[in-house]
């Protein structure tokens, strides 16, 4: 297991040095000379190229990417030029705030999708498996901004029970205390990520729990006598989850374009309101970082549930 | 992701019995798969949907003239009323002929950078398939990269930058969503290169490209079909949601996002008809094309056709 587990490690590092040489060729091809975003229309061609070469932006790419990867292994992830603030801190500035909508996004989901799925798979091609199935199928199939749109409409201008956009608190100093202090404002967009995936792991939830239901032990545990409830409990839901851990581990990227959506509707200020303002700015720097860190972090999570599983299961067994 | 099957009834093997009641004719593959599509309810609920909105968006315009590119400033956020059926928006456009023109980009962004998409994975996963070794590993090694990055991320920087028409937005989206089908392909053609008939085939004599064209691509297309549907859906999903976000196409072209975004300004104002009737197209569109996807699935696919 440990063989397995140093190899996928081995592949994960290249997969994350292949992701940088990607994304910074790319942000490379479509800003590499900033000099005339940062310094303005009005600016001389002369000036504007002093500045890329004062930046060292006109030495050949390949060194500009060995000095930026030399940058990044010392914890170093460039300087925002527009907001002259080093991306080390803008990033850290906004990404406790989005990380407590996703982890509470995260944390409801997984709560809500886990007993509906089972539900739905013991209770399968009942009305109310067909009727949450479609539901979920809807739900599925709707933009992230729109379910937002008529969450807003629903409890916020309707009912008028939440606010309509982000805590005020949030929106003025940018920090997370606002937004803890704030549970009301919290809850549309928290529901807003939840909805969008309960959607999905719920479907997943259902399928897995189904083949964990067609398999032996579940019959031999009915068989010996076991109360449903117990069955359930003991051997159901125990297997079905393993699946699961997984999907965790691979909805990161799925959670970060969410957050990206849902934090524009509501104006919530976290990473997301970061990017769309980074990229308004033509602020490369901040983008280049923040998409190096979503690659980074899908394969962390990749990794991560990798080991949870073969720690989870101990029918993995791989040499 | 997560999409997963449907229950479906079992298709049925219809065999056609013979006047001496001994010869059955045994129907191919894939019409037993097409019957199976068409026993699915669902599946044709989809189909009409989808087929509604291609001949509303590309037909629509010919017989309802919605002004759509001439300002009317003197009847601005009208409510729905005889002469505009889904009333009018900001700058006075007819909000019905809004939503068939933007339709028209929506599908057309949707069904290109799906074709672009299935094409460049098919090729690239047979290839890797049926090369194997090195090339096979550094092959997938740029598929975990590239499916690595958050998509919505590089569409958005890569869009903003050279995606303001049509075109180049399909071909940003399709350029960075071949990686499913690359996946499914490759997974496809190492099972198949091993199975019977394709030894059978070999032994007959066929040809390097006689094998892949008569026998793997055939037989591996039925994963691809069924994902085309979804890269379809995603890619809608992912335009509107550029359009909302304000990165998406320039006018005078715009998309379903587009028009729902202008429409979100004035949610507060209590003008429903720019946001809620382009927002139900969407979601229509979005699921036709999944409806389609799970029957085809269950209708191609023998292995995943349920106990």
């Amino acid at each position: 297991m440990s063989t397995y587990l140093l190899r996928r490690a081995g592949t994960s590092v290249i997969i994350v040095i292949g992701i940088s040489i990607l994304v910074f060729g790319m942000l490379h091809l479509i800003g590499g000379a900033p000099g005339r975003a940062v310094l303005g229309l009005r600016a001389s061609p002369a000036s504007v190229f002093a500045w890329d070469k004062t930046h060292g932006f006109n030495r050949p790419i390949a060194i500009q990417y060995l000095t930026y990867m030399n940058q990044l292994i010392h914890g170093n992830l460039g300087q925002s030029y527009k907001l002259n603030q080093s991306v080390d801190q803008v990033l850290a500035e906004h990404a406790p705030i989005s990380a407590y909508l996703s982890g509470l996004g995260l944390f409801f989901s997984i709560i809500i999708a886990l007993p509906v799925g089972i539900y739905q798979a013991v209770k399968r091609n009942t009305l109310g498996d067909n009727v949450i199935t479609a539901a979920a199928f809807v739900t599925y199939s709707m933009p992230v901004f729109l379910l937002g749109l008529l969450l807003i409409q629903i409890f916020a201008i309707t009912l008028g029970i939440f606010p309509v956009g982000a805590p005020a608190s949030v929106s003025q100093d940018s920090s997370v205390v606002g937004a803890i202090l704030d549970p009301r404002a919290m809850v549309l967009p928290v529901a807003t990520l939840t909805l969008i995936s309960v959607a999905g792991y719920s479907r997943y939830m259902r399928s897995s729990a189904l083949d964990a239901l067609a398999q032996d032990y579940i019959k031999a545990a009915r068989a010996k006598g076991l109360p449903e409830r117990l069955v359930l409990i003991r051997h159901l839901v125990r297997n079905a989850c393993l699946p699961m851990v997984t999907l965790i581990g691979l909805s990161i990227p799925l959670l970060l374009a969410g957050n990206l959506i849902t934090e524009n509707v509501f104006n919530y200020p976290g990473l997301g309101i970061m990017f769309i303002d980074a990229l308004q700015q033509e602020d490369y720097p901040v983008l280049l970082a923040y998409t190096l860190m979503g690659g980074v972090l899908t394969v962390v999570g990749n990794y991560v549930a990798d080991i949870a599983l073969t720690v989870a299961d101990p029918r993995i067994r791989l040499a | 992701m997560f999409r997963d099957v449907e229950t479906l009834p079992p298709a049925t093997t219809d065999h056609t019995i013979a006047e001496g009641g001994e010869v059955t004719v045994i129907q191919s593959g894939w019409r037993l798969g097409l019957r199976a599509f068409a026993q699915n309810r669902l599946a044709v609920v989809g189909l009409g949907l989808l087929l509604f909105f291609v001949v509303f968006c590309f037909f629509g315009p010919i017989f309802y003239h919605g002004d759509v590119s001439v300002a009317n400033i003197v009847n601005t956020n009208s409510p729905p009323v005889v002469g505009h059926p889904l009333g009018t928006d900001t700058e006075g456009f007819d909000v019905l002929g809004e939503i068939m023109v933007g339709g028209r980009a929506s599908l057309e962004i949707g069904l290109l950078a799906a074709t672009i998409a299935t094409v460049v994975g098919t090729l690239w996963g047979t290839i890797a398939g049926l090369v194997g070794g090195v090339v096979d590993g550094l092959m997938m090694r740029v598929v975990d990269v590239i499916l690595s990055i958050p998509l919505l991320f590089v569409i958005l920087i890569v869009g903003a930058k050279w995606g303001s028409n049509v075109l180049n937005l399909a071909i940003i989206i399709g350029i960075f969503s071949w990686l499913v089908p690359a996946r499914l392909v490759r997974g496809e053609v190492l099972t198949l290169r091993v199975r019977d008939f394709v030894a059978a085939a070999r032994a007959a004599g066929a040809g390097r490209s006689r094998l892949v064209l008569r026998h793997l691509i055939p037989n591996a297309l039925s994963v691809v079909i069924v994902n085309i549907t979804f890269q379809v859906a995603d890619a809608i999903l992912l335009v509107a949601a550029l359009g909302f976000l304000g990165f998406g196409l320039n006018y005078p072209t715009f998309d379903w996002g587009d028009t729902l975004a202008s429409g979100t300004n004035n949610l507060l104002n209590g003008y429903w008809w720019e946001v809620y009737p382009v927002g139900v197209c969407i979601v229509l569109t979005v699921m036709a094309m999944n409806l389609i996807g799970d029957a085809l699935r269950d209708a191609l696919d023998v292995r995943l056709r349920r106990r």
